[in-house]
């Protein structure tokens, strides 16, 4: 044709997009899948989609200051002889040694410890720093059993059972050999610098009926001191729920999507798993069934960022909420202040996700001991101490306004959704309507 | 997830204690299962008559309904036994559509636990404890049972939901595990003819195997069957009007202990369900080999 | 000899009780360190969480997780486990005369694990420094991604021994039915004969010798992923 001829703009396809087509090139050449950190990326329904009513003719809100609205919240009264009681209704997610720096333990031990909450340990057992920083320590308790002993199990606060989470329900830990430095190897007991393989089941209980007798040894070992806690991802969040109070828990954990991982396949994140905010009232509605809502305590965990997503979880029924990406944010992780080093590893800071390479410029996702040194555990857990501080005084803020004098006074009434899928998923109704969807039988 | 339990008496003198020993093997496996509990008997037979076990959610007033029904049409051909929420109707094999037929028309509420020339089934929610002392288990004889607790895991704690699940004459099973594939076989049967009470998965095997058995094949060989179509996990214990068979999974994650002895087979979910059973201080025990159907006949 | 009749007194007061004991021998006071359980039944988590060099002898057949996380005790069974005996055991021992159910001696760090009789599926499943000695056959799975300890089968192996093993060791005095992903068999040389030899006579066996065995271990294959070992996983 003539260059006098119009031609259309080039037009790029939504579904063969950038990212898609770079994937596939990526996969053809190197024949292995795509491994990353962090939790799903893509826009879902969520939080953001809820807005509070706040008070008006018919509510009335409390003043600061001399208006008490109450934080604190207790974990595992249920059946343990020393439930935990926290000061915030914030926890910081399992997260282990190994896929963390040592110093980056240390920064969330001493960040939580300040502002009266717990941290957990994740994947490669419980060190001596972390339970030393820590006032309040949560022991995970893994498929793959790395570092498990009963001297930890003892030295904890609590037992957290992890039968998935969020970023990838049904699928176990990964660690790259990159990571798998001598004292990781030791405490993993594995051969240094290899690549871990992890079990998907844990390895000798299979289902629930199972689970109750495992809980029951658990509780026969720790002589019932310790509250126990069920961590689940966003699969069947009703199913999982009844089952982990049959199994005899005392506090659910219930992690979307939207929750990070040390490193597991893309594919396993975006498209496994459901979103936070689809999860938390088919859990409330069984231990409501149950006759356990707020008996057996409810962690909401999966993109948890301010102290507005803190107070919409707990109106639509949580006791607490955890936090694992967004801690990391406080102290340091995809700073712009290694922007060079991000763009030398082929990426940007905010979105730097190859944390199972063990190169985190920040120091945070690593054990090169030269880039974990670039950490201050002081400094960051002060950081953290900030971050929780400012959520825990957004969500009273907000509390207030709903003339609530306790963060767990907010109720689904408190919300109205702005979107036809968040009013279904949080079951409130449209801004400006009666309508709530997908509420077959109203 | 849940508790099963099978006991097959080899030596006849046993079959008056088939209550007392299966009730002995269900109590234990309450934790497992403590939503509801349900067992078949085979009781005696008469090879002229067909058993009917019904359960009605209105008892009190359906069950003496049904009775003048009977009455005034079949009272030479059909004996009814009532027992809490169930009654087992005894109907002479000619007079078994009519009945059948009356039973659909006018008391569509009734529901159909089992049908055979043996069995009776049992099931309701609640303690398994309870469940045994309701139906006075213990009374029972026959020559063999099986038995279930239950935990639900992906559906309503009903009672239709709760197993012994019986799909064709006689035939009964129970389930220890969880299918993942039984929505698209649901609806695969379904196009075949087969109607589905529940969205249970256990449902959707027991219904499987009386299919196959329907189409000709024998109990073994449909067992043999489900292995290829049947996912997911699992331990059944199923049983005929003669016989009682076991079968894991492949993976063979959920638990299973056989007994035997000169008396009897019996099956369990853990060895606490054993405990109790005359001679078990003797009797070989053993794990059975995933993927192995185990069978054993009158 | 302290006597503990579990029909009689509960399960939290015998575990409560072995642990208070261990906590006296700690201390160095007077404590009561040889136990007799009788009429267990089938009980579950029993003697479990031991901290201490206590002796528990248990006269009958036990549920799940029989001496789970065993530190330092003796523990003896007269009869048969459920599954998980010594599972995450540290140390001690635990010797059964009866057989076991599946996942003996799971995720075991250390200490002794003799069962007389007959083991079932996954015995050995993830251990991380255990010895497991069975007289008899073990099932399918076992030592299924058994990291570091040893395995030692007088009788027979069921399918898929040592899948995904790392670098436990796995002698097999019989048959093996099937071996897992990256588990191969591996020559016997002295050193491995006198390290076996040394695992039979802590489990008190004399009647057969190292030399009957086969060893079995990884092939190190799956310690880096390759695509082209893609179907292993």
């Amino acid at each position: 044709m003539s260059s006098t001829n119009p031609s259309t703009t080039p037009r790029k396809s939504a579904k063969f997009d950038d990212y898609t087509l770079s994937e596939i090139r990526r996969a053809a050449a190197t024949g292995l899948y795509d491994i990353r950190g962090a939790g799903a990326k893509r826009k879902v329904p969520g939080l953001d989609d809820l807005l509070f009513l706040g008070a008006s003719m018919s509510r009335y809100p409390l003043e600061g200051y001399r208006e008490k609205c109450g934080t604190g919240v207790v974990l595992g009264s249920r059946f343990a002889q020393k439930p935990l009681e926290l000061k915030i209704p914030i926890t910081i997610a399992g997260m282990s040694f190994g896929s963390l720096s040592g110093n980056a333990k240390e920064a969330l031990g001493r960040g939580a410890t300040l502002a009266g909450t717990s941290t957990t340990t994740g994947d490669g057992g419980m060190t001596p720093e972390e339970r030393g920083h820590s006032q309040l320590l949560v022991y995970q308790y893994l498929p793959s059993r790395y570092g498990m002993n009963p001297d930890d199990l003892r030295k904890a606060d609590a037992i957290e059972i992890v039968v998935g989470q969020g970023a990838k329900p049904g699928g176990g830990g990964m660690l790259l050999g990159q990571k798998i430095s001598p004292r990781v190897a030791e405490m993993r007991t594995l051969p240094e610098g290899i690549d871990q393989r992890s079990a998907c089941r844990h390895p000798d209980w299979t289902g629930p009926d199972d689970l109750a007798i495992k809980i029951l040894e658990l509780r026969e070992i720790t002589d019932w001191q310790k509250p126990i806690y069920i961590k689940v991802g966003g699969a069947r969040p009703y199913y999982d729920t009844a089952l982990a109070v049959k199994a005899g828990a005392d506090v659910v954990v219930l992690d979307g999507m939207e929750g990070g991982t040390a490193a597991t396949q893309e594919v396993f994140i975006e498209h496994v798993g459901q979103p936070t905010l689809a999860c938390i009232r088919p859990a409330v509605d069984a231990l409501q069934e149950l006759g356990m809502h707020r008996k057996v305590q409810l962690i909401l965990s999966g993109g948890i960022r301010n102290g507005a997503d803190v107070a919409k979880a707990l109106a639509l029924g949580a006791d607490a909420v955890s936090i694992g990406t967004a801690a990391l944010v406080a102290i340091g992780d995809n700073d712009p202040r290694w922007e060079a080093e991000y763009q030398a590893l082929g990426s940007t800071a905010g979105a730097y996700d190859d944390w199972h390479e063990g190169n985190d410029p920040a120091g945070i996702s690593t054990q090169d001991p030269e880039r974990a040194a670039r950490l201050d555990p002081v400094a960051a857990g002060r950081r953290l101490a900030n971050y929780l501080k400012v959520m825990t005084l957004e969500a009273q803020t907000i509390a207030r306004a709903c003339g609530k004098s306790h963060v767990h006074h907010l109720e689904p009434e408190d919300l109205v959704a702005l979107s036809v899928e968040s009013a279904a998923m949080a079951r409130v109704p449209l801004a400006g309507t009666d309508w709530v969807p997908g509420r077959g039988d109203q | 997830m849940c508790g099963i339990v099978g006991l097959f008496l080899k030596n006849a003198e046993l079959q008056s204690q088939l209550g007392v020993h299966l009730e002995s093997m269900l109590i234990p496996m309450s934790d497992r299962g403590p939503d509801s509990a349900g067992i078949a008997v085979y009781g005696p037979a008469d090879t002229d008559k067909l058993k009917l076990t019904v359960q009605s959610g209105a008892a009190e007033t359906e069950f003496p309904e049904l009775q003048r029904a009977i009455q005034t049409r079949f009272s030479q051909a059909v004996d009814l036994k009532i027992i809490e929420t169930h009654a087992v109707l005894q109907i002479d094999k000619a007079a078994t559509e009519a009945v059948g037929e009356m039973i659909h028309r006018e008391f569509p509420g009734l529901r159909i636990m089992s049908r055979g020339e043996s069995v009776e089934i049992f099931k309701e929610v609640g303690p398994p404890a309870e469940v045994a002392r309701r139906f006075n288990i213990a009374q029972m004889s026959g020559t063999h049972g099986i038995g279930h607790t239950r935990m639900a895991t992906e559906s309503a704690v009903t009672t239709r939901g709760a197993h012994p699940f019986s799909t064709g004459p006689d035939q009964c099973l129970v389930h220890n595990g969880s299918l993942s594939n039984h929505n698209n076989l649901r609806r695969e049967l379904q196009r075949q003819g087969v109607d589905f009470e529940t969205e249970n998965d256990t449902e959707v095997a027991a219904a499987y195997l009386s299919y196959h058995i329907d189409c000709g094949l024998a109990l073994g060989e449909a067992l043999e069957g489900a292995l290829n179509d049947l996912d997911g996990f699992y331990t059944f214990v199923v049983s005929t009007r003669t016989g009682f068979g076991v079968l894991r999974d492949p993976i063979a994650c959920k638990p299973a202990v056989l007994a035997e002895t000169e008396d009897y087979v019996a099956f369990g979910s853990e060895y606490r369900a054993l405990v109790a059973l005359p001679g078990i201080e003797k009797a070989r025990v053993w794990e059975p080999e995933p993927a192995t159907v185990y069978f054993w006949e009158h | 000899m302290a006597l503990f009749d579990l029909q009689e007194r509960s399960l939290r007061e015998l575990n409560a009780e072995l642990h208070r004991q261990a906590a006296l021998l700690q201390q160095g006071a007077d404590a009561d360190t040889e136990w007799e359980v009788t009429n267990p039944r089938g009980s579950h988590a029993v003697a479990v969480g031991i901290d201490g060099a206590l002796t528990v002898n248990v006269r009958g057949s036990v549920g799940y997780y029989c001496g789970g996380m065993n530190q330092s005790g003796q523990i003896h069974v007269e009869g048969s486990v459920g599954p998980g005996v010594g599972e995450n055991m540290m140390s001690g021992s635990i010797r059964v005369t009866g057989d076991a159910s599946q996942y003996a001696g799971a995720t075991g760090r250390g200490g002794q694990l003799v069962i007389e009789g007959n083991a079932s599926s996954r015995c050995g499943i993830s251990i991380k420094g255990i010895d497991i000695v069975v007289r008899g056959d073990v099932g399918h799975m076992s030592a299924f991604m058994a990291q570091s300890g040893n395995l030692v089968v007088l009788g027979n192996a069921g399918d898929a021994l040592g899948d995904s093993i790392y670098e436990a060791k796995l002698f097999v005095r019989g048959e093996v039915q099937s071996l897992g992903a990256d588990c191969v068999k591996k020559e016997m040389r002295e050193q491995h004969l006198k390290h076996l030899t040394g695992l039979l006579e802590r489990a008190q066996i004399s009647d057969v010798r190292a030399e009957e065995f086969t060893r079995y271990g990884s092939a190190r294959q799956l310690y880096h992923f390759d695509v082209d070992h893609a179907d292993a996983y």
